[in-house]
C-alpha cells in the first residue's frame, strides 16, 4: 500500500501531528489533545484538511439523467446551487458509498465520495456512464479540501472574502455551495465554497487546487487564532460526527449492508421514474421490511455507566445477543458513552434497555433517538 | 517523544512502580503508555483491600479513542487508590508520574520488572 499524502502534510507535520492511516492516506490524528479540538469545534472553530476525499465532475447533457442511474436518490431533482447526500449501491442493494452531489450547474454535478471509496465510485460512475452523453472527471488527485467548521466558522471565512460577497457567504443555505472570492497568496480567487459538514456544527468546505492549499490553511489559521481556531485531526472528526448521530462508511455502512436498516431508506428514492442501479433489490429488501420490521436496524444507544461500548461489541437483551456495536465511544460534549448499533427491531424502540457486553462484563446503555448532540440553532 | 521517569521500574504492559521498600509502592501507567490512548476519559481502578496478582489485569483505562487494561506488576493488597484521578482522569494525561498515579500496593512479590532504560529502549520512550 502506498502511502498518500495531501498537499497540507507538511503543514500537519509542522503543527507537530500525530498521523494515522485514514483510506490509504496518512492523515492527521490529533495535532494536540484530540478532546480539546473537538471541543474547539463546538464552541469556537476547527480546520480540517479532507483533502483525502474524492472530487469527480460529471458534466453533459445527461448528466443529472445519468446520476439518476448511477445513484440511490434524485439528483435531477436537485436545484442547481444545492447539494444532495446520496448513496452509490450495487445490484444487490448494498452501500458501495454514501455521498454528497453539489450540483454546479444544469448539466454539470461534483460528486464527492469518501477517501477510502474514491477510487471505486470514480470507477463505477466511469462505468455506469456508458450510454449516457456525460464525461466523469476524476480530478480527486489534483483538488484540496480543507473545511471550517463550528460557530465560528463564517465569522473566519469571511475575514478572506472581500466584503462585497460577504452576503453570498452569509446567505448561504446548509447544503448548498457557492463560487465565492477568497482571498489566497494576496489574490482573490473564485473558489468552490460548500457549507455542508460531518460535524454537527455550522461549517464550510473549500475546495481548491493543491498548489493553493497550504497558504490558504495557514492564512485560515492565522485569521482564525483570535476566534479559537485550531486545526482538528481525524479522532475529532469521528467524535463530532459520532455526537452528530452521522454514520461512517466501513463502520455503519458497508456492501453487505443495505440502505434500510441503515436508516437511510428516505434517501432511497425508489419513485424516481428511471431505473437505478440496485432499485430492484432495495425494491425487495424494503418490501421484505428487513431493517425496518424484521433483522436488525441501527439505533443510538446511551450508556447508562461510565465505561463505552466500542465497535463489534455484542448488544445483549437478557444474555442472548441480540445486536452488534459498530462505532462508540464516551462523548466529549454529552458526558456519557454513546454508540451506534445494528439491534434486532424488537429491541430497537426508543427507550429499550439493553446491555453491551463490555470485554466480559454486562453493561447497561438505552436505546436513545438520533442524533445524540444537536446544536443550538 | 514520551518522557521516561528514570527511578521508576516498569512493566512490559507500561505500568510504573516505585518501590520504594518500606511502605506499600506506588503504580501508575507510563507516559508512553498515556500518549498512546490520548486523551483519558475514564480509569477503573481496584478496590482498596483487594488483591492484584502481578501480570494481570486489575482495572482499565479508557479514552475517546481507545480502551486498555490496566495490570498489576506486582502482587499484593491494594493499600490506596487516586479518587482525584478516577475523578479527573485528564491528569494521567498531564501528569502520569506524579498527581496522575493510580493506586499503591502492599507488595507480597513483585512480577518481572523493567529499569527506566530498559522499557525506554524497548518503548522509545526518552529518559
Amino acid at each position: 500500500m502506498t502511502e498518500n499524502h495531501t498537499a497540507l502534510y507538511g503543514e500537519h507535520e509542522k503543527a507537530g501531528a500525530s498521523f494515522t492511516d485514514f483510506g490509504g492516506w496518512q492523515m492527521p490524528l490529533k495535532y494536540s489533545s484530540e478532546l480539546a479540538e473537538h471541543h474547539a469545534v463546538r464552541n469556537a472553530a476547527g480546520l480540517f484538511d479532507l483533502s483525502h476525499m474524492g472530487e469527480v465532475w460529471v458534466s453533459g447533457p445527461d448528466a443529472a439523467a445519468f446520476l439518476d442511474y448511477a445513484l440511490a436518490g434524485k439528483l435531477s431533482a436537485v436545484a442547481v446551487g444545492k447539494a444532495k447526500y446520496s448513496l452509490i449501491c450495487n445490484a444487490d442493494g448494498g452501500i458501495v458509498d454514501d455521498l454528497i452531489s453539489y450540483r454546479r450547474g444544469d448539466e454539470k454535478y461534483l460528486v464527492v465520495p469518501n477517501a477510502g471509496n474514491a477510487a471505486t465510485v470514480a470507477a463505477l460512475l466511469a462505468e455506469r456512464a456508458a450510454g449516457f452523453d456525460v464525461q466523469v472527471q476524476d480530478v480527486s488527485s489534483e483538488t484540496s479540501l480543507i473545511a471550517v467548521q463550528g460557530p465560528n466558522a463564517e465569522a473566519i471565512l469571511l475575514t478572506l472574502v472581500p466584503e462585497a460577497q460577504h452576503m453570498l457567504v452569509k446567505e448561504l443555505k446548509y447544503y448548498a455551495a457557492t463560487e465565492v472570492g477568497i482571498t489566497v497568496n494576496g489574490t482573490v480567487q473564485d473558489l468552490l465554497l460548500a457549507r455542508t459538514g460531518y460535524t454537527g456544527e455550522d461549517g464550510f468546505e473549500i475546495y481548491l487546487p493543491n498548489a493553493d492549499a497550504p497558504a490558504l490553511w495557514r492564512a485560515l489559521l492565522e485569521n482564525g487564532q483570535d476566534q479559537g481556531l485550531i486545526p482538528a485531526g481525524l479522532a475529532a472528526r469521528d467524535s463530532l460526527r459520532l455526537e452528530a448521530g452521522m454514520p461512517l462508511y466501513g463502520n455503519e455502512l458497508s456492501q453487505t449492508g443495505h440502505p434500510y436498516a441503515a436508516g437511510l431508506g428516505p434517501v432511497v428514492s425508489l419513485a424516481k421514474e428511471s431505473d437505478f442501479i440496485g432499485k430492484a433489490a432495495l425494491a425487495a429488501i424494503k418490501e421484505s421490511g428487513d431493517g425496518t420490521t424484521s433483522g436488525r436496524k441501527l439505533v443510538g444507544l446511551k450508556g447508562v455507566g461510565r465505561r463505552a461500548a466500542r465497535g463489534h461489541y455484542q448488544v445483549l437483551k437478557d444474555g442472548a445477543a441480540v445486536g452488534e456495536v459498530t462505532s462508540g465511544q464516551p462523548s466529549p460534549t454529552l458526558g456519557y458513552p454513546v454508540a451506534l448499533a445494528y439491534v434486532d427491531v424488537e429491541h430497537a424502540s426508543l427507550g429499550t434497555m439493553v446491555d453491551v457486553d463490555l470485554r466480559g462484563k454486562a453493561e447497561p446503555f438505552e436505546v436513545v433517538a438520533l442524533p445524540f448532540y444537536k446544536r443550538q440553532k | 517523544m514520551s518522557k521516561v521517569a528514570p527511578e521508576l521500574q516498569y512493566s512490559a504492559e507500561h505500568e510504573w512502580i516505585s518501590l520504594d521498600g518500606s511502605g506499600p509502592s506506588t503504580i501508575g501507567v507510563s507516559a508512553v503508555a498515556a500518549d498512546a490512548l490520548g486523551d483519558i476519559v475514564y480509569v477503573d481502578l481496584p478496590e482498596v483491600g483487594a488483591t492484584v496478582t502481578a501480570g494481570e489485569t486489575c482495572g482499565e483505562i479508557e479514552s475517546t479513542k481507545s480502551v486498555s487494561d490496566l495490570y498489576s506488576p506486582v502482587t499484593g493488597e491494594v493499600t490506596e487508590v487516586n479518587a482525584a484521578a478516577a475523578g479527573d482522569p485528564a491528569i494521567i494525561n498531564s501528569d502520569p508520574y506524579g498527581a496522575g498515579w493510580l493506586f499503591k500496593v502492599a507488595v507480597d512479590s513483585e512480577g518481572p520488572l523493567l529499569t527506566a532504560s530498559e522499557y525506554a529502549a524497548a518503548n522509545g520512550g526518552e529518559l
